[in-house]
């Protein structure tokens, strides 16, 4: 236990201490090695370089030196990725080999080792974060500490003013206060459907009960979003601090944070944090010696995307099946076990505790006019600079895509943009220049959606990624309501007779009137936004489906019915590339000879067409 | 493992024993229960559906019902080597399907299927949150980044070749 003076005196001593993280010019002998260990990272082997440098540290008797794991840098792309600072020197696709030369050079003997420093796009070299293109137009808010604290350290997150905000709301305002305050900054729900955040904690609190309930959405199963693990991971206390004061406004003693078991480093870290924030009286009976007693309980959620649904994680954790509840009533009337619960999404907590400290109208100034503060996307795909971005509401498409970005990798171009994943719907070259927050995003018929930002070049099939996306939902309807169960199956249908070059014009017909009825049929959000992906598809790649259907054809090779892979007999050299890469030998030829492609044996892998050097491969 | 004999009744293991005696009996624990059977056995035997049945006070139907909606947990024990493909977004632009259909085609089974010698299974994933390295494919959890079919056919071999030894 500690009490408030003991945690400022925590915060004064530390803040000295890690100066150097966010100083360059911090007046101090020592250096501290920030290795990224988010799930990218430590895919590559990010655990064995920490395990390599603390070994070379204490082997060569080096004091004045700590290894820190961190979170998320951000720039997935070039990771595995080590930091030093204060100098702030940025090392890229470093191996756990590289890092006997990183104390050497860089640490003993003050050179920097140029052959691992990252490449900017443009092919230069960069000394620190802050010159890359990638980092200057965003704005890091959300992702605040990922990256920089320690996230198994309270003691670093206290530092850089954790529970601050909690124990200012505790100690000096009454709880229509910091509604007020939430309200007034515009914040609105990061899960997608962007319902103002300060109205629900409002509604909740209204609600009369003894019992209620705090919960964190932390089931991010938009395939290719990973911006809440990255937070989890990254800055777990965040998430504790902004329950415990949504607690607090809302009349909770008890939150739950729902977390995919798929994310093992988020759940552990944040048993972690749960643990030391118990161990400081930070969670516990009367925190900070006031009379708001506060407990927060991880459920893991078992891979079900519905349960993404505010209703449906509820039902899963009361131990059901994740189907979602008829509404209203909604959560914030009845919600777990039919007591009133407030449910927000990660990165919404992700910003409570900056606006409680910095102000609504700090908070308010960033954004566009509906649509305030700034939005994390997970950036993949075919785009150079794949990571995490955190950008202020209103930047455009193209600034994420290019400046950020980087553009699109081997020199192709810009198809479409897909955001909100399997709720959303893809944003084509001619709206690259919509600034993006939640109406425009809708106007264009997509939407915000948890923060997923897939970039495809020209050589993606939109009916193909049509039909990905509607096997996606069709695995993931939970059965409860029919337009959606059967709709969406029926759906998927007609989109593989069209791939599979069996369609005809009257099917794109029958898609589009299925893809209206389900939206409006349906009972929850899955449901309802599932069409999404056809309906945008449909309306700016609608030749595309045309050509699937009447001319049988797919130009980006993709559906593998209706294309063949051949070689142009007068752009080949004879070279015998393809034939070396081909895994399955169907490419047969001798000598300089030109190669020939066996369609029988062929699988369309695609192997042959980037390993011909003279763009003799085609279809 | 359990022990079963020939007129069905089973008897518990030690992880077992010391699951229940960490949870309580509430229905609310259900998920969280099967979440460790499936990370402790591999798979959801149906003998521990049949004693959560009774320890929660939940009838055998709704455990099966929660047990089959949650794509976590399986029925049938996964292979030594259970090879898992993303199928995220960011991993289908960059062509996982390919290695989806190739792994398919290799092993000769559908993905949520197991080789007859036990070998192998294939399952697919959505998002192991690698985008940075797509296409990725992990096998019992080590994760293969920037995945082609050769790649894939390098890794099988070496499996396959291991596994004569």
């Amino acid at each position: 236990m500690k009490t408030l003076q003991e945690i400022q005196k925590i915060r004064e001593e530390k803040k000295k201490e890690l100066e150097l993280r966010v100083n360059t010019k911090a007046d101090t002998r020592e250096k501290h090695i920030l290795v990224c260990n988010g799930t990218g990272c430590t895919s590559s082997k990010a655990p064995k370089i920490i395990e390599n440098f603390k070994k070379i540290v204490k082997e060569k008797n080096i004091n004045n030196v700590r290894v820190i794991k961190t979170g998320c840098f951000g720039l997935c792309a070039k990771g595995p990725i080590v930091i030093i600072r204060p100098e702030d020197t940025f090392y890229a696709m470093v191996s756990p080999e590289d890092c006997e030369e990183i104390i050497q050079s860089h640490i003993i003997e003050g050179k920097v080792v140029e052959r691992l420093l990252a490449k900017d796009i443009n092919g230069s070299k960069v000394k620190s974060l802050d010159e890359l293109s990638f980092y200057k137009k965003q704005k890091r808010i959300a992702l605040k500490n990922c990256g920089v604290i320690n996230p198994e350290d309270i003691d670093e997150y206290i530092a850089f003013d954790g529970y601050r905000a909690l124990a200012r709301v505790l100690n000096e305002m009454s709880q229509d206060e910091v509604i007020d305050i939430i309200k007034k900054s515009g914040l609105r729900g990061r899960g997608g459907a962007g319902f103002p955040t300060g109205k629900k904690w409002e509604l909740t609190k209204q609600s009369e009960e003894n019992q209620k309930y705090v919960v964190c959405n932390a089931d991010e199963g938009d395939p290719g979003a990973f911006m809440d693990r990255s937070i989890l991971e990254g800055d777990p206390h965040a998430i504790l601090e902004a329950m415990a004061i949504a607690g607090y406004c809302i009349g909770a003693n008890q939150g739950f944070i729902y977390v995919r078991a798929e994310y093992p480093i988020a759940v552990e870290r944040l048993k972690i944090a749960i643990k030391q924030a118990e161990e400081y009286g930070i969670l516990g009976d009367n925190i900070f010696g006031t009379n708001f007693s506060f407990n927060i309980q991880i459920r893991l959620g078992a891979g079900a995307f519905v349960c993404g649904e505010e209703t449906a994680l509820l039902e899963s954790i009361e131990g059901k099946r994740g189907q979602p509840r008829v509404k209203p009533p909604y959560p914030a009337q009845a919600g777990l076990w039919g007591k009133p619960t407030l449910i927000n999404n990660v990165e919404t907590y992700a910003n409570i505790a900056q606006i409680i400290l910095k102000g609504a109208d700090w908070y308010a100034s960033i954004g566009t006019s509906n649509s305030k503060g700034t939005k994390v996307f997970a950036l993949g795909g075919n785009v150079n600079n794949i990571g995490l971005v955190e950008v202020p509401m209103g930047t455009t498409l193209r600034e994420i895509v290019y400046d950020i970005g980087g553009g699109i990798p081997n020199g192709r171009e810009f198809k479409a943009a897909q955001t909100g994943g399997p709720s959303g719907g893809c944003i084509p070259r001619e709206h690259l220049d919509t600034p993006i927050d939640y109406e425009s995003l809708k106007a264009i018929g997509s939407m915000m959606g948890s923060g997923g930002l897939i970039v495809m070049d020209d050589t993606k099939c939109m009916v193909s990624l049509a039909k990905f996306y509607l096997e996606f939902t069709v695995s993931e309807s939970c059965g409860k309501c029919t337009p959606c169960r059967i709709g969406t199956k029926r759906m998927l249908e007609i989109l593989e007779k069209l791939c599979n070059g069996e369609g005809t014009e009257l099917d794109i017909y029958k898609l589009e009137k299925l893809a209206v009825n389900i939206q409006k049929a349906s009972i929850c959000g899955l449901g309802q936004s599932a069409p999404n992906p056809v309906i945008s598809t449909l309306k700016y790649f609608r030749e595309e489906f045309r050509q699937h259907a009447i001319q049988k054809e797919c130009k980006a090779l993709e559906c593998k019915a209706m294309s063949q892979i051949i070689i142009d007999e007068e752009k080949c050299k004879g070279c015998g590339l393809c034939q070396k890469h081909c895994p399955v030998g169907a490419i047969s030829g001798e000598g300089r000879g030109k190669r020939v492609i066996d369609q029988n044996k062929c699988i369309k892998c695609g192997t042959c067409l980037t390993s011909c050097p003279f763009h003799a491969i085609g279809n | 493992m359990e022990e079963k004999c020939k007129c069905g009744n089973i008897q518990k293991d030690t992880f077992f024993e010391g699951l229940l005696n960490t949870y309580l009996p509430e229905k609310d624990n259900l998920i969280q229960m099967l979440n460790e059977i499936q990370e402790h056995y591999g798979y959801v035997p149906m003998w521990t559906q049949k004693e959560l049945s009774n320890y929660l006070n939940v009838p055998m139907a709704e455990i099966y019902g929660v047990v089959t909606f949650y794509s976590r947990f399986s029925l049938k024990p996964k292979g030594k080597y259970n090879i898992s493909v993303c199928l995220g977004t960011a991993c289908f632009v960059k062509g996982s399907q390919k290695i989806m259909d190739r792994l398919q085609e290799r092993l000769g089974i559908k993905q949520g299927e197991t080789t007859k010698d036990g070998m192998f299974s294939i399952e697919e994933t959505r998002c192991v949150g690698a985008c940075g390295l797509a296409p990725v494919f992990t096998i019992n959890g080590e994760v293969y980044g920037k995945a082609t079919v050769q790649k894939l056919d390098q890794v099988l071999d070496e499996l396959i070749k291991n596994k004569d030894n």
